[in-house]
């Protein structure tokens, strides 16, 4: 066991790019917890989609030795979606260090877990990386930091994490400034899990801080939220490769392995104690995970609809936080509606079941969870359009809202607002941070930022606007569902709930966008769109005059009968709406479109 | 017997066929091969690839053929004396139909009364067009006067009927010169027993494929299908397959022989044979094809053997192409009114195409099914598949062999 006041737990805040895994990377050299010859770049980060997306997902704890200390490196996951995981990662440590691009400045993610950090008084240690860039401007932006968050600028440490640079006065200033975890090894155990992830040969392994109280190998625990029982098969600490220890007293940060078998049985802010002497309260601050944005997902090919669920259960056992239930559409066949933390998170899952379990996938338009209130009286959460009662049923819809920070430079400040007000955002603060840096707050329905919001805000503001949010409840405004029918029967997968302000433009499209798809038929196909049973907008792909073979080319009678065919099987996978037959891809191609 | 002459002076720029410019030094040794193919399968030996890849011999009837047809490429390429010593090689009936397909500019007086005294009773003269803007954009030569001349020639040598090939929706074509042409080619003296109007076909690799700009459309050729079928029947051409006319009685033979699913045999580089539910297909280069001749090789490449649900089916997809229609039995149609406009009955039981249904054929052809209804009267075929229609999938377990060489 360390004695805790030799301890100094610490997450670095840190925008993308801004040089996290770097630091990360030179602290273990350092401290040789890692030797030269195995030094892989950015070692922490190990998920090979996380390394091409150079962001982190999810977070990845180690311990160095810096002197006569024991440091714990805690990482953070690196995206707005996962802020639960991050305010609990910030839980288990006593500090962080805010790693800020010199040639850039704070970014609105960044100052979003600044403050989180300063919630939980942690101790902040600045720094300006990026020293050695031509660009860096460090003066500047040690003006803006003690502006936006108070930090004396002279305090602000400069370094390269690339040279090393300042990286030894920031170890020493880390464990100068940062308090030591305090805690009684004595009393009942209260250990925080601060992340889960799933290993494919010994099951869940827990990333573990010790608030109070000493975690035993061999021992029996219990988990407060899930309230299961298990058989500590073993703890231990990473350094950063995993060392077996007999316990883990108070500030110490290691892993549990303790046989069970989801992430779910043990989610990210569970508290461990003992089976034998429990803790009365377990730790606060923990939430189950609620997904915010959904979609169905539907297997290109309707046989592997058994592989998808095999692989939607899998990749629960290592991501408790996402949901999914079977759907039936007529349009997409069988599939599962999906609830994400939030679009990365969406994405990621996504690719993650292409490419781990090699399944080809249709996904509708991303939809958020809304509140009906029906004339009844009753309520119900609708998390797909077209299970949206029909308009005479409905008193009125709330949807939810985010409070969104956006940092941009001040010369876009005008498109920026433009992009917000499109949205239905309403403006709540706007400060300077520095004459050229301005911070925006805006509450916008989540569906307007569902939708291309973050690469709009990006492309207006060349890259340079940065992006946080966080869940602001609910609020009713003028909804209206717009159903596409196709020969008068509705295509589930193209209903949308939009603002009524929105709708006849929405009709619109969405049918104009499908006269180009729909091959022709053999009669006229109208296409409508509709609220309730009013139509507003409509387009008619024109019967088709011919479709045959002109000529059999000397007797090869083979090349038209394959022809023919090829025609019938083209057939066979159509899939029918209103008598209408319809090749899967144009359902893809216009649900591509609508993204 | 089908005999297949890859040869042309230059290729149209719609021109999928297999056929040479800058082969003609071969056409002497590759009439040589031709005339020794045909003995070989006069004499009763067809050589053709079996599905597990050995080569062995078939027999067929022996004896001269019912109809010979003579295509291209251009047979009207090949030297007079070549084409004369090709057609006496073949052993012929006096009823025997021998159809030559020419090029209008290449035929004189000299040739028509070559191809007359070598047996042709048939020309098919590859017109196209009377327009020279759509001519051009078809990437041919010829002009239209050539035609009249040709068609002069072609009854001074006392040639029984010809026939003439037209291409609609090519670029610059519109209503009024494509009626024209109809109508220039129904008043050609003599004026025609037959005539083939094929839609402009976008195939890959073509030089048309590279230019959609000149690319048809759908619809306007839909509507060029009618005119000409409204035309030609008031001409006394009756349409008999999709893309063929006829005065009553000059029906081409040879291809109502193809879509009856007939027995037919493949002399020449690429052409294709059948024989009693084996289709096969000779090797696609003169110079290979010329090689494995004389060394004795079979020059087929390619076969494959259909099972019979497949076969029965492909049977119904040729015969709803042409005027004699599909029992009713094997186009379930139901009650879809859109469906039933596509076809009539005709007096004996069959289900023929409409005009609308001719334009619109690959998707009735997509509703055949090999097995007659439940409802229907039993037969031999209706107990093997009782009430379930061929799908492709029948074709799939067909065996199909590919030979690289030969």
């Amino acid at each position: 066991m360390i004695q805790a006041g030799r301890i100094r737990n610490f997450s670095i805040i840190s925008h993308v790019d801004h040089g996290k895994s770097t630091l990360s990377d030179r602290i273990l050299e350092l401290t040789h917890a890692v030797d030269a010859r195995e030094m892989r770049e950015q070692f922490l980060d190990s998920m090979e989609l996380e390394r091409e997306r150079g962001i982190t997902i999810k977070a990845q704890n180690v311990r160095v030795h810096w002197r006569d200390h024991v440091l714990h490196l805690i990482d953070t996951p690196g995206h707005v979606d996962f802020g639960y995981e991050v305010s609990r990662s910030l839980a288990a440590c006593e500090g962080v260090v805010l790693l800020v691009d010199a040639s850039q400045g704070i970014e609105a993610q960044t100052l979003a877990n600044c403050y989180l950090a300063l919630e939980h008084d942690l101790e902040i240690v600045a720094a300006l990386n990026k020293i050695d860039l031509p660009a860096a401007d460090p003066d500047r932006y040690a003006g803006e930091i003690e502006q936006v968050l108070g930090l004396p600028a002279e305090g602000i440490l400069r370094i390269s994490a690339k040279t090393g640079e300042g990286v030894v006065e920031l170890l020493d200033e880390i464990v100068s400034r940062i308090p030591a975890p305090r805690g009684d090894a004595a009393a009942p155990l209260r250990a925080l899990v601060f992340d889960s992830y799933y290993d494919q040969y010994r099951g869940v392994v827990n990333a573990v801080r010790v608030v109070e109280g000493t975690l035993r190998s061999r021992s029996r625990v219990r988990l407060f939220q899930a309230g299961s029982t298990h058989e500590v098969e073993e703890i231990g600490i990473r350094s950063p490769r995993n060392e077996p220890v007999d316990e883990l007293g108070p500030g110490e940060v290691g892993y549990l392995i303790a046989g069970i078998k989801a992430v779910g049985e043990a989610r990210v802010g569970e508290t461990v104690t003992e089976a034998a002497r429990p803790a009365t309260e377990p730790l606060e601050g923990y939430q189950d995970p609620k997904p915010m944005v959904f979609c169905g997902l539907y297997p290109l090919d309707g046989d592997e609809l058994p592989d998808l669920r095999d692989a939607l259960e899998k990749l629960q056992l290592s991501d408790a936080s996402i949901t999914f239930e079977p759907e039936t559409s007529a349009a997409l066949g069988v599939g599962f509606r999906c609830g994400y933390l939030g679009l990365l998170h969406m994405d990621i899952a996504r690719e993650r079941l292409e490419r781990e379990f090699g399944l080809s996938l249709i996904a509708t338009a991303p939809s958020v969870e809304y509140v009906a209130h029906l004339t009844n009286g009753s309520s119900q959460r609708v998390d797909n359009p077209s299970a949206m009662p029909a308009p005479q049923q409905l008193e009125s819809i709330e949807e939810p809202i985010l409070a969104l920070t956006i940092i941009t430079p001040s010369e876009y400040t005008g498109t920026v607002m433009d992009l917000c007000q499109a949205r239905r955002g309403v403006l709540g603060k706007m400060q300077y941070l520095s004459p050229e840096r301005l911070e925006l707050i805006y509450t916008v329905p989540l569906a307007e930022v569902v939708v291309d919001f973050f690469d709009q805000l990006k492309s207006r503001t060349k890259g340079y606007a940065s992006l946080d949010y966080e869940p602001a409840g609910y609020q009713p405004d003028d909804l209206v569902k717009v159903d596409v029918l196709l020969n008068g029967a509705p295509v589930d997968a193209f209903s949308s709930i939009v603002h009524k302000s929105r709708s006849l433009d929405y009709g619109r499209k969405m049918t104009a966008k499908l006269r180009e798809l729909i091959p022709r038929q053999l009669f006229d196909v109208p296409i409508q769109a509709a609220i309730g049973g009013r139509i507003i907008a409509r387009e008619t792909v024109k019967a088709k005059r011919k479709d045959v073979l002109a000529k059999c080319y000397g007797g090869d009678i083979t090349r038209k009968r394959k022809l023919l065919d090829k025609q019938r099987e083209g057939k066979r996978r159509m899939k029918s709406i209103g008598r209408v037959e319809i090749p899967q891809e144009a359902f893809i191609s216009a649900l591509r479109l609508e993204e | 017997m089908y005999i297949h002459i890859p040869f042309c002076a230059r290729r149209c720029d719609y021109c999928a066929f297999s056929t040479w410019t800058d082969r003609h030094f071969l056409r002497s040794a590759y009439v040589d091969a031709c005339i020794a193919h045909v003995r070989l399968v006069q004499s009763g030996v067809v050589e053709v690839v079996c599905p597990n890849g050995d080569t062995t011999s078939t027999t067929c009837q022996p004896g001269p053929p019912a109809t010979l047809y003579v295509g291209g490429g251009t047979p009207s390429q090949l030297e007079p004396a070549d084409l004369s010593r090709l057609l006496e090689a073949v052993e012929r009936q006096p009823a025997t139909e021998v159809t030559i397909e020419a090029n209008p500019d290449d035929v004189t007086e000299t040739w028509a009364g070559t191809a007359r005294r070598a047996g042709a009773t048939r020309i098919s003269l590859g017109v196209q067009s009377l327009d020279p803007v759509v001519l051009g954009g078809l990437g041919r030569a010829h002009g239209a006067t050539a035609v009249a001349s040709a068609v002069a020639a072609i009854a001074r040598a006392g040639i029984a009927s010809y026939s003439v090939d037209l291409i609609y929706g090519g670029a610059g074509e519109t209503a009024e010169s494509w009626r024209a042409t109809l109508q220039g080619v129904l008043d050609l003296d003599p004026p025609p027993q037959h005539v083939s109007a094929y839609a402009l076909t976008v195939e890959a690799g073509t030089p048309l494929s590279r230019h959609p700009s000149r690319h048809p459309d759908e619809d306007e050729q839909a509507s060029r299908y009618e005119i000409a079928d409204t035309i030609f029947e008031a001409a006394g051409l009756r349409w008999y397959e999709i893309s063929n006319w006829a005065k009553p009685g000059f029906e081409c033979r040879h291809n109502m022989n193809y879509w009856a699913q007939g027995d037919y045999l493949a002399i020449g580089a690429a052409a294709h044979g059948h024989l009693a539910g084996t289709r096969f297909r000779n090797t696609t280069l003169p110079e290979r094809y010329v090689e494995a001749i004389a060394s004795g090789r079979s020059p087929v490449v390619w076969s494959e053997t259909l099972a019979p649900a497949a076969r029965e089916l492909e049977a119904l997809e040729l015969a709803l192409r042409t005027r004699a229609g599909v029992p009713r039995a094997n186009l379930p149609i139901g009650d879809d009114p859109v469906l039933a406009r596509l076809v009539q009955a005709d007096g004996g039981g069959n289900l023929v195409l409409s005009r609308r249904g001719r334009l619109l054929a690959n998707e009735v052809a997509c509703r055949l099914s090999a097995s007659p209804m439940p409802s229907s009267e039993p037969s031999p075929r209706a107990a093997r598949r009782p009430g379930r229609p061929a799908s492709p999938g029948e074709s799939a377990r067909s065996a199909e062999t590919q030979r690289e060489t030969v």
